[in-house]
């Protein structure tokens, strides 16, 4: 598919609007420091925020239509792991899980690993559910429920297309390698998360 | 030739949707709730719609639902919609008394769901979901107007504020299909059920 200036500008523009500020318009109190805090969380963990850049990292490599189903399944499945955290059901290797996404993710990414289509979605999805579930038990008490679960869903989701942007790079050789050494880094600092997780 | 009108208007929209979308990067403290400034019940409608993502969101779900699916489905929501939101609010301005709810969560799981798998509904059963919304958070509206005092100035403020915001969501979202904006909707439309289904876990905490 050809992106056009048009839709180059649409998607930045979307983005940067995701990253604005709130405007505390409303005199009900909490409603956009509820939406702000969801937005804040998912970035505040820098292992989440790797593995989901790889996920969108590693759609851009698979190309369509892993590039637009993985953003589609991802978060439903993630709010399916917060919901199990939310409720208190325990998951057990949260925090083994999370680092084991950012490796075997970040293998994938640096292998250029071609998976079948149902293959990568399990994969991804698998995952998204420690995530979520990590996330879940995070959630503080005393925000707006669906700002705060609105403005989490979406930072995840812009971590995606963080990660489909720069994908966009494969499109060339020296992208490639670049692509390739910025997966093995995720894979390496997973590592890491384990090293922290078990230690 | 019918290509060439339509490049140039697409090209304004988008770069009208550009300059809109930046503008929200600078946004500064409005404290601009119209319920203290005075301007009467139908302000105050407008603002609780516009303001309550319990109400908005499912409405523009369920708008872009019916965009995707074609103009048939999208005539007649933009319709059914506002005039069902209506007929519940009065209903519910004139009982006075909450009887009539749905959890926050279930139309967010439905709508953002069926949004995120472009489920191919036939017509009547996006028009019977149109009418169902309508209905049940119209009524919760009024029930609200009523006992805030807004009443069914309150109700008309509402349901014309649904109407213009359901139109130009379905609008778009019917106009905006081709290559990856038709799956940008979806992607959406898996943020909205992701959020009812997180809002659940809080209901349920």
């Amino acid at each position: 598919m050809r992106f056009t200036l048009t839709h180059t500008l649409v998607f930045v523009a979307a983005t940067l609007a995701g990253l604005s500020t709130p405007a505390l318009a409303h005199v009900e109190a909490g409603q956009a420091a509820g939406f702000l805090t969801g937005l804040l969380h998912p970035i505040s963990g820098i292992d989440h925020v790797l593995a989901m850049v790889a996920v969108g990292l590693w759609g851009a490599q698979l190309g369509a239509p892993a590039i637009w189903l993985l953003p589609v399944t991802f978060p439903i499945v993630m709010a399916l792991g917060g919901l199990l955290g939310l409720l208190g059901i325990p998951l057990p290797g949260v925090e083994v899980g999370i680092a084991a996404s950012a490796i075997l993710l970040g293998a994938a990414v640096m292998t250029e690993r071609r998976l079948p289509l149902y293959a990568a979605a399990v994969l991804v999805g698998f995952f998204a559910v420690f995530h979520g579930h990590a996330h879940g038990t995070e959630l503080p008490p005393g925000e707006s429920g669906l700002l705060y679960s609105l403005g989490f869903v979406m930072a995840t989701g812009f971590l995606h297309a963080v990660g489909i942007a720069i994908g966009a790079i494969h499109r060339w050789p020296a992208g490639r390698i670049a692509l390739r050494i910025a997966g093995g880094s995720v894979g390496l600092a997973g590592i890491f998360f384990l090293w922290r997780a078990i230690a | 030739m019918a290509g060439n009108r339509v490049k140039p208007f697409r090209a304004r929209a988008a770069r009208a949707v550009t300059f809109g979308l930046a503008l929200t990067l600078f946004p500064g403290a409005g404290h601009a709730h119209l319920i203290e400034t005075g301007l009467g019940p139908v302000y105050d409608g407008i603002t609780h719609f516009a303001l309550t993502p319990e109400d908005l969101l499912p409405a523009l779900a369920l708008a872009v639902l019916a965009g995707l699916r074609g103009k048939d489905h999208a005539r007649r929501a933009i319709v059914v919609l506002p005039l069902a939101w209506l007929l519940g609010g009065v209903a519910g301005t004139l009982a006075g008394a909450p009887g009539l709810a749905a959890p926050a969560w279930l139309p967010l799981l439905v709508l953002g769901g069926l949004v995120a798998a472009d489920f191919p509904l036939p017509a009547g059963s996006t028009t019977a979901i149109a009418a169902l919304l309508g209905i049940v958070l119209g009524y919760a509206n009024g029930t609200a107007m009523a006992q805030g005092g807004a009443g069914l100035r309150g109700i008309i403020g509402i349901a014309c504020t649904v109407f213009v915001a359901t139109t130009m969501a379905t609008a778009c979202a019917a106009a905006w299909q081709s290559g990856w904006l038709r799956i940008a909707w979806r992607v959406a439309g898996a943020w909205i059920a992701a959020s009812g289904l997180l809002l659940l876990g809080w209901s349920l905490a």
